[in-house]
């Protein structure tokens, strides 16, 4: 259990944005509102190549956040050596100033699905996955968060709801969350419950830091919609009024845009860190 | 009822199967629809890697073949570790094996080629090989040997597969002409440079790389290749930062490998 008295992340209360290699120059050129960046840890563990060279370089300029899309925290069997040392590594030559991962699973029996499935919130899971974040805190040395997932089903074994099972989490170890609040609203459309109600259950205390990406639209065999989590849009409105909802309670926070499918032009992935921008202002000071 | 990740794994890379129970709606329905959202996930995102990571490849397909190999594929060899950038090492032999793609013999290598390319970006910075290194009295250069760049990749085809590389990526290239080329990769910065070698670069860059001396080299290439053209080859590898020390006789043998 880490010391869990420090801030959930070292990450400023600003904008960030998930760093696209398209958008190097302008980044550096232009940030407009940007205070921080956000890379996938599984894009910067080759060897070296422009994709380091251009990391080294983004860190001398900005804080950057590691997060994780391929530990599979959550999964059947026991977390890959191999990979927990590659992210050992990542954050150790980078000092990166927050590092997440998902409440998730991805790989199964080595096999790398390339996708954040889910999980049941049960009793047997909530040991798996503490054990497995203490495992990685341990081993990467330093307190992670875990992001909400998006959900577009349930299981009948659940007897937590996901609010008390992430509390639960950081309770056992120590570990923050980071909060994709649009992750809440699909998964409240989906499985039909009160997205304010959900943060309202939610430790925000422990959050640091906000997630916001697009959605996509569709729906089930009932014609009930079925928002699927597709980071490639804009973010919604109900997704903005939930984002108010979430910082009236918690105060400000680090808060990033994910876009990571028809990558916008830089003015466009801007324009949304300018709208989080705007959600912090209107915070009193 | 426990859904299992055994269930759910085997239920969503077969589509035929039956969704396993205990899963369902807000209702307690089952999920129908619901459960092909993480089917399309897992498919639809591994059949894009590939399109990305082959990209000659799929427009020699064309996309439609693609996606359907490519399906073949992610089943046959899912991605062993969730570096993606790596996916698809399995792809050339597969393409190699698969008997409706026999008459498109150049296909595996050219998939070797793209392999190659991505690697070449992805691997350990170096710092080149000063080429006034080479300025020693010759019977001590023949006596030398070469250390290579990790961008650096060799791929060797009976087919003109870099030409058909460039026809398909870039504007205006000229057609394939028949014949084997040898292809020499290198990465001066950070982009990689494919570039065809002379005849018997590919012999002489092989027995370097399996630790030949220069002159050694030389004979083995000289062999099949009488006029071989030392000069040409080792300027291609110079001005590519391809070479990262030269070890000459009796000298300790010591790479020069720069971690990120």
């Amino acid at each position: 259990m880490l010391d869990a008295s420090r801030a959930p992340s070292g990450l400023p209360s600003l904008p960030g944005v998930g760093y696209k290699p398209q958008h190097f120059s302008e980044i550096l050129d232009a940030p407009g509102p940007v205070g921080w960046l956000e890379i996938h840890a599984e894009n910067y563990m080759g060897d070296g190549g422009r994709p380091l060279a251009q990391l080294r370089h983004l860190s001398e300029r900005f804080p950057i956040s590691v997060h994780g899309v391929g530990l599979s925290i959550g999964g059947a069997g026991a977390l890959d050596p191999d990979h927990l040392a590659r992210l050992k590594h990542l954050t150790g030559w980078l000092n990166p100033a927050s590092f997440s991962e998902h409440l998730a699973w991805s790989t199964h029996d080595s096999h790398f699905l390339n996708d954040l499935l889910p999980l049941p919130y049960t009793d047997a899971t909530l040991t798996r996955v503490c054990d497995h974040i203490d495992q990685v805190q341990d081993v990467v040395g330093r307190r992670m968060l875990l992001e909400n997932p998006s959900s577009y089903l349930a299981f009948a074994e659940s007897t937590w709801s996901e609010p008390d099972f992430l509390r639960e989490i950081t309770r056992r170890t120590g570990c923050g969350l980071l909060l994709d609040v649009n992750n809440v609203f699909v998964s409240a459309t989906n499985l039909d419950f009160s997205p304010q109600g959900y943060i309202d259950a939610y430790p925000l205390e422990k959050v640091g830091e906000i997630h916001l990406g697009g959605h996509d639209e569709d729906h089930d065999d009932h014609g009930r919609p079925l928002l699927i989590d597709s980071h490639g849009r804009e973010v919604v409105d109900p997704v903005w009024s939930l984002l108010d909802y979430v910082l009236d309670r918690s105060g400000p926070k680090p808060i990033l845009i994910e876009w990571d499918t028809d990558v916008p032009d830089w003015p466009v992935l801007r324009a949304e860190a300018a709208r989080a921008q705007t959600a912090l202002e209107r915070l009193p000071a | 009822m426990t859904v299992t990740q055994d269930d759910f794994h085997a239920a969503l890379l077969d589509p035929g199967r039956a969704i396993p129970e205990g899963l369902c709606d807000a209702r307690t329905h089952p999920p129908g629809r619901r459960f092909n959202v993480y089917r399309n996930n897992v498919a639809v995102s591994l059949t894009e890697a590939m399109h990305q990571a082959f990209p000659v490849i799929a427009k020699l397909l064309g996309a439609q073949n693609m996606d359907g190999l490519a399906g073949l594929f992610l089943r046959r060899h899912p991605p062993s570790t969730p570096l993606m950038m790596f996916y698809g090492e399995a792809f050339p032999d597969f393409l190699a094996g698969m008997e409706q793609l026999s008459h498109l013999g150049y296909l595996p290598d050219v998939a070797r080629l793209e392999l190659a390319i991505r690697q070449s970006y992805h691997a350990a910075d170096s710092t080149p090989l000063d080429p006034k290194a080479l300025s020693i009295d010759p019977e001590a250069l023949m006596a030398a040997r070469l250390d290579f760049a990790p961008a650096m990749r060799l791929i060797r085809s009976p087919w003109p597969i870099h030409a058909i590389w460039r026809f398909n990526t870039e504007d205006g290239a000229p057609k394939p002409q028949p014949g084997g080329q040898d292809v020499l990769i290198t990465r001066p910065e950070y982009d990689p440079i494919p570039q065809p070698l002379p005849t018997g670069g590919g012999d002489w860059i092989e027995a370097l790389q399996a630790g030949a001396t220069i002159g050694a080299a030389y004979e083995t290439a000289a062999e099949t290749t009488p006029d071989f053209d030392l000069g040409a080859t080792l300027a291609l590898l110079l001005q590519g930062g391809a070479l990262t020390s030269l070890t000459e006789e009796g000298q300790e043998h010591e790479p020069t490998h720069l971690d990120p």
